[in-house]
């Protein structure tokens, strides 16, 4: 299986893009009035958590979409499979780099890297959800019962991520929201300038870009991998030694 | 019509099994009652339950006492079908799958409500509070409902898997955690008699909750005892 065309076509771009959001992010983007240089780690922590919550969403339809066609045809619902693990893979190294980088931004503006804020609690829960996914995947031989009770954690795991999201508006929370408004107890808010609005859709873009290409490459090692599997067994059985 | 009581009828049967073979055994129901009591005693020397800081983590205490006893509870009450090979036979009936969750889930639950209606008065007793509040029984009752309906689900997969009693709780806590987290709340707000529309908020997360984690769960629950 050779790399495609198309998939070498996106890597390029998408470092391209990367590097384009990156000079945005320092040389386009104002420099916030209190806060200083340390807001522009905003851009990629809020990108970083859209990807986060994007492929968990991808995970949970992948399941969906698994269990409806795995009764029809077991053999091509396993790429469904191979998607929702390759998400949830991505989702918990892109919410990882939304904590760190919130820890980043919290130690000036809040004076401590951590809190047991609702939001960074419900955050870092969410990640927990996701570790038992895989640790679950871990304890099944099947592959086929392992895509299942996969599909069906994936599923019911995404069901505490809108809980994560909205946890801010519901409990007062210190963590600022940019987009809507403010409780009053949010430390760190500020308003945006057009600049800034601009390189924040641009960096939500680039991100969103990003992690197409990442989960197209982990799509192909899963689909490697198993034909690695195939290969074996196949050698095994002729008697290979 | 006659499909719905012949459905109804199936799930009363499966908890009805659960529930004779608990008054025969009673297995599951000592071991929970004498673990929850365990933690709370735990509890006693690891927080120090003074009266003054007593008020404020009383539901804390509770709540953790209940979601481990939980787990002990749904464990055993699935990994007794796994064993034995009754799961196979449940699953051969001609009844649908999902009213073998309902039955189960309804088990379980009587199992959860009855080790909470013995785990109160004792501690009602133990620390001379008075924990029968009317607000109290609810949330416990909302409560157990949400934490049972996933935590059957979830056992029913980690019985399977090869690291199954170590897996339960690893699936259970993180997606239990709304319910868990707005169940605390609320109790701690019932305890400290904090006005109503300052509880109703978590009262209502914890009914959505329970609306999301019956339904998905009623849902999914026959691809994963599937063969």
């Amino acid at each position: 299986m050779d790399r495609s065309k198309a998939l070498t076509t996106l890597d390029i771009v998408t470092g391209l893009l990367m590097a384009g959001a990156t000079a945005m992010v320092f040389f386009y983007a104002p420099l916030e009035a209190v806060m200083g240089e340390v807001q522009k780690v905003f851009y990629f922590h809020v990108a970083a958590g859209w990807v986060g919550m994007l492929s968990f969403l991808v995970a949970a339809a992948c399941g969906v979409i698994y269990l409806v066609s795995a009764r029809k045809d077991p053999l091509k619902a396993v790429y469904w499979d191979r998607v929702a693990v390759a998400a949830v893979e991505i989702g918990m190294v892109f919410a990882f780099i939304n904590i760190v980088t919130g820890a980043i931004w919290a130690r000036p503006i809040w004076n401590t890297w951590w809190t047991w804020d609702p939001r960074l609690t419900t955050a870092t829960i969410m990640e927990l959800v996701y570790a038992a996914y895989l640790m679950l995947r871990q304890g099944i031989d099947d592959p086929e019962k392992r895509a299942r009770f996969g599909a069906v954690y994936a599923i019911i795991g995404f069901m505490s991520v809108p809980f994560t999201f909205f946890s801010i508006r519901i409990f007062r929370t210190i963590h600022p929201i940019v987009i809507g408004t403010n409780e009053a107890g949010a430390m760190g808010a500020f308003d945006m300038t057009p600049k800034m609005a601009q390189t924040f859709i641009v960096s939500l873009v680039v991100f969103s870009v990003l992690f197409v290409d990442v989960l197209w490459h982990r799509i192909r090692l899963a689909a490697l991998a198993d034909k690695v599997e195939q290969l074996k067994l196949q050698w095994e059985s002729q008697g290979g030694e | 019509m006659r499909e719905n009581t012949r459905f109804w009828r199936s799930m009363l049967a499966i908890t009805w099994k659960d529930l004779a073979l608990e008054w025969r055994s009673r297995e599951i129901l000592t071991a929970m009652l004498v673990f929850a009591l365990l933690v709370i005693f735990i509890f006693n020397y690891a927080l120090e339950l003074t009266p003054q800081t007593r008020s404020e983590v009383t539901a804390g205490v509770l709540w953790v006492t209940f979601a481990f006893a939980g787990t002990l509870g749904l464990n055993r009450s699935l990994s007794v079908e796994k064993d034995r090979g009754c799961l196979d036979g449940l699953l051969l009936a001609p009844v649908d799958r999902s009213a073998i969750y309902l039955g189960k889930t309804l088990a379980n639950l009587i199992f959860m409500l009855v080790v909470a209606a013995i785990v109160l008065p004792i501690y009602s007793l133990l620390y001379n509070t008075n924990l029968f509040l009317p607000g109290l029984a609810l949330v416990i009752l909302l409560g157990a409902i949400g934490y049972v309906a996933v935590g059957t689900l979830l056992s029913s997969m980690a019985v399977q898997a090869r690291t199954r009693d170590m897996l339960l709780p690893v699936l259970l806590f993180p997606i239990a955690i709304p319910i868990l987290l707005a169940a605390v709340k609320a109790s701690s707000g019932f305890l400290q008699a904090l006005p109503f529309e300052e509880i109703s908020p978590w009262l209502n997360l914890l009914v959505v909750y329970d609306v999301i984690f019956i339904s998905v769960s009623f849902m999914v629950f026959e691809f994963v005892v599937e063969e």
